[in-house]
């Protein structure tokens, strides 16, 4: 990579007291590029995003924009602009003067024609035009989001930062975005940094996923990347649906190891880090990556509990003696009858290579996980 | 269905006799009294004496003096303590470290717990002729009046009624949403500008409830002018003491009553009026 990254974290740890949110980052973030910083809350990646705005100083560490330093700049000499959480709108202000927020600020001074015209622009570009007139409380919240958009873009950023932009709006309005915010990144050519523990926001939206854990960064890398190699399990776990399966390796085979599970059934998964023999691990199955059969065509034999059907596809919770609840997910064919029902025996199979084995980290109770997942669908 | 809807009604209107039946006996009728004894005439051994003139308004100038005090000292004694109040109710929301601001917050309240009286008698003494002038004479500057002066007025009002405009400020800010602040900063604005351009709006109907409060109260102000202005600071409240309980010429007392309450009225609506337009659509809470 030989373009300076718009935006770099070196060696950056933000202690609050005792407390340490961020430890250790580096992120060199490529210009124009959408990137994703995932996590559970308190992951860290809001107080990425906040030292990236100037609203936090590292307590260790330079965060760079555009190769500069930003150590003692304050927010309002930053070229980035946030979209936050919950659009933190001017109340006292109509959709016009929230826009222009930005513009008036500009010193020396911009003509009242160009502030007009530069926000008429911004409110164009996210499809509110002739809405300058109206008050924030008279929008919905689709629209509140767009005005904060506006408002962010419209002083040109070199880089836009985005705190959970979307958690306030309804799924289907949600859908909607993502696509409008892909759109206008490409469109404008900025770089996004958005901030999200949402992991379908992330993987839809972006082109490089951050995903953070406890302070740290765990895994970087495109969307697909993340889902198909995981680098843990916590990022196997927290990315998508999964079906984690405890066992313990009961052999070598080149790249592959042999896991035995708790019905002593032995499947081959690929790891990640190297394995001891005997190793307490985590086997990660995809519900997409199960395939169902007649009994006896494959390794794993359960039971249909339940069937979610979801039109292209359909979901099934199978309990599988000795091991727990499994979920698979098999694609629909129109017209062809392979729906299982509840109560019928079935066989698992998957493909080689398929299942991940990662070392049993302080994440415990794996069962417990693979049941959270049937909870949500039956 | 019927029934049930005027038995509800019969609870609704019991529940709210007492406070109806106190409002019309002790603030209705006396108020319709005074308006009555305002266009009457004082009769010869003082009181009133029924009639319809409009002499009594038309002798208002003859308090001009206590008028022009009243109007002068109480703005001019809501904006010293509007300007103290600021920075202490902003210190207080938005800087105070939260463990302390409700020791801060009791401190500002605890004085209300002794009478204004009190605290007035204690001002007479710290400004006469014993109190800071003597101080003064002892470091060599002779000859200082603080008491019974405007001035004393003045820093009467601003101890007294500090508390009232500082906790609806307090208030306004405290409710200020800080990633607005940040927002704010966020697109370019410096800290002055920010704070003109949202803080102070925001906090415009904590201002506006605070100021038109002790603006209000002000404008019947008797206490702190007869204690630290002496017979000098005359406000309408003492010259309305002075009317009814002294020479007896209740018309005219009445006429005085009667304009002050219709200036306080015009004080409340212009400053409603105020906070609404800059502070849009939000809710205005005064008093």
């Amino acid at each position: 990579m030989t373009a300076v990254p718009d935006i770099e974290f070196r060696g950056v740890t933000k202690r609050y007291g005792a407390v340490t949110a961020v430890s250790g980052i580096d992120l060199a973030v490529p210009p124009s590029a959408f990137v994703a910083l995932l996590g559970p809350s308190g992951c860290g990646k809001t107080t990425c995003l906040r030292m990236i705005g100037g609203f936090e100083q590292p307590s260790e560490g330079q965060v760079l924009i555009r190769g500069q330093d930003m150590a003692g700049t304050p927010p309002y000499r930053r070229p980035v602009n946030m979209v936050f959480q919950q659009y933190a709108l001017f109340p006292h202000l109509d959709v016009a003067a929230n826009v222009s927020y930005g513009l008036r600020q500009a010193r020396p001074r911009l003509s009242s024609r160009e502030i007009g015209q530069r926000a008429g622009e911004a409110l164009e570009m996210v499809r509110l035009a002739g809405y300058g007139g109206r008050k924030i409380h008279e929008l919905s919240g689709g629209q509140q989001q767009r005005v904060a958009l506006a408002r962010a873009l419209v002083n040109k950023p070199a880089v836009l930062l985005l705190d959970e932009p979307l958690a306030a709006l309804d799924k289907k309005l949600r859908t909607d975005m993502q696509i409008e915010l892909q759109n206008l990144q490409r469109e404008i050519g900025i770089t996004f940094v958005l901030v999200t523990h949402d992991q379908e926001e992330a993987l839809s939206m972006s082109d490089f996923v951050c995903v953070m854990n406890g302070g740290r960064i765990v895994q970087l890398g495109q969307p697909s990347e993340i889902y198909d190699e995981p680098a843990d399990l916590f990022v196997a776990d927290f990315v998508g649906k999964t079906n984690l399966l405890a066992g313990k390796v009961a052999g070598h085979a080149g790249d592959l190891v042999d896991v035995a599970l708790a019905d002593g059934t032995v499947i081959a998964a690929r790891k990640r880090t190297a394995l001891q023999q005997g190793e307490t691990v985590s086997v990660s199955l995809r519900p997409e990556s199960l395939s169902l059969g007649a009994p006896d065509s494959g390794p794993l034999k359960g039971v249909v509990r339940n069937r979610i059907f979801l039109g292209s596809t359909a979901e099934y919770a199978i309990e599988v003696q000795g091991i727990g609840t499994l979920l698979a997910k098999a694609d629909h064919v129109v017209g062809q009858g392979n729906l299982f029902k509840p109560g019928e025996p079935v066989a698992i199979g998957f493909a080689t290579g398929t299942p991940l084995a990662f070392p049993e980290t302080k994440n415990n109770g794996t069962n417990q996980r693979v049941n959270k997942h049937v909870e949500i669908i039956s | 269905m019927h029934g049930n809807r005027f038995r509800h009604n019969i609870l609704t209107a019991l529940l709210l006799a007492p406070a109806t039946a106190w409002l019309v006996v002790f603030l209705v009728l006396p108020f319709v009294a005074i308006a009555v004894f305002s266009v009457g005439e004082r009769a010869p051994e003082g009181g009133y004496q029924a009639a319809f003139t409009l002499a009594q308004y038309a002798n208002l100038p003859a308090r001009a003096t206590a008028f022009w005090n009243t109007m002068v000292l109480a703005p001019v004694g809501a904006l010293a303590c509007l300007l103290v109040a600021y920075p202490v109710a902003y210190y207080l929301a938005l800087k105070a470290p939260p463990r302390w601001r409700l020791i801060l917050l009791a401190l500002v309240v605890i004085p209300f717990w002794t009478s204004l009286l009190m605290r007035t008698y204690a001002w007479m003494y710290i400004l006469g002729g014993r109190g800071i002038p003597a101080l003064l004479a002892f470091v060599g500057i002779e000859d200082v009046r603080l008491i019974n002066t405007p001035g004393a007025v003045l820093l009467g009002i601003v101890y007294g009624y500090l508390p009232l405009m500082i906790l609806p400020i307090y208030v306004s800010l405290e409710r200020l949403d800080r990633r607005l602040l940040e927002a704010s900063a966020d697109l370019g604005a410096k800290p002055l500008s920010t704070f003109l351009g949202v803080t102070l709006k925001l906090s415009l109907p904590g201002v506006m409830t605070g100021f038109s409060l002790v603006m209000i109260l002000l404008l019947g102000e008797y206490l702190i002018p007869t204690l630290l202005g002496g017979g000098k600071v005359f406000f309408i409240g003492n010259a309305l003491v002075d009317l009814f309980l002294q020479s007896r010429n209740w018309p005219f007392g009445s006429a005085i009553a009667i304009t002050l309450v219709l200036v306080s009225v015009v004080v409340l609506v212009v400053a409603n009026r105020i906070s609404n337009r800059v502070a849009g659509a939000r809710r205005v809470d005064l008093i």
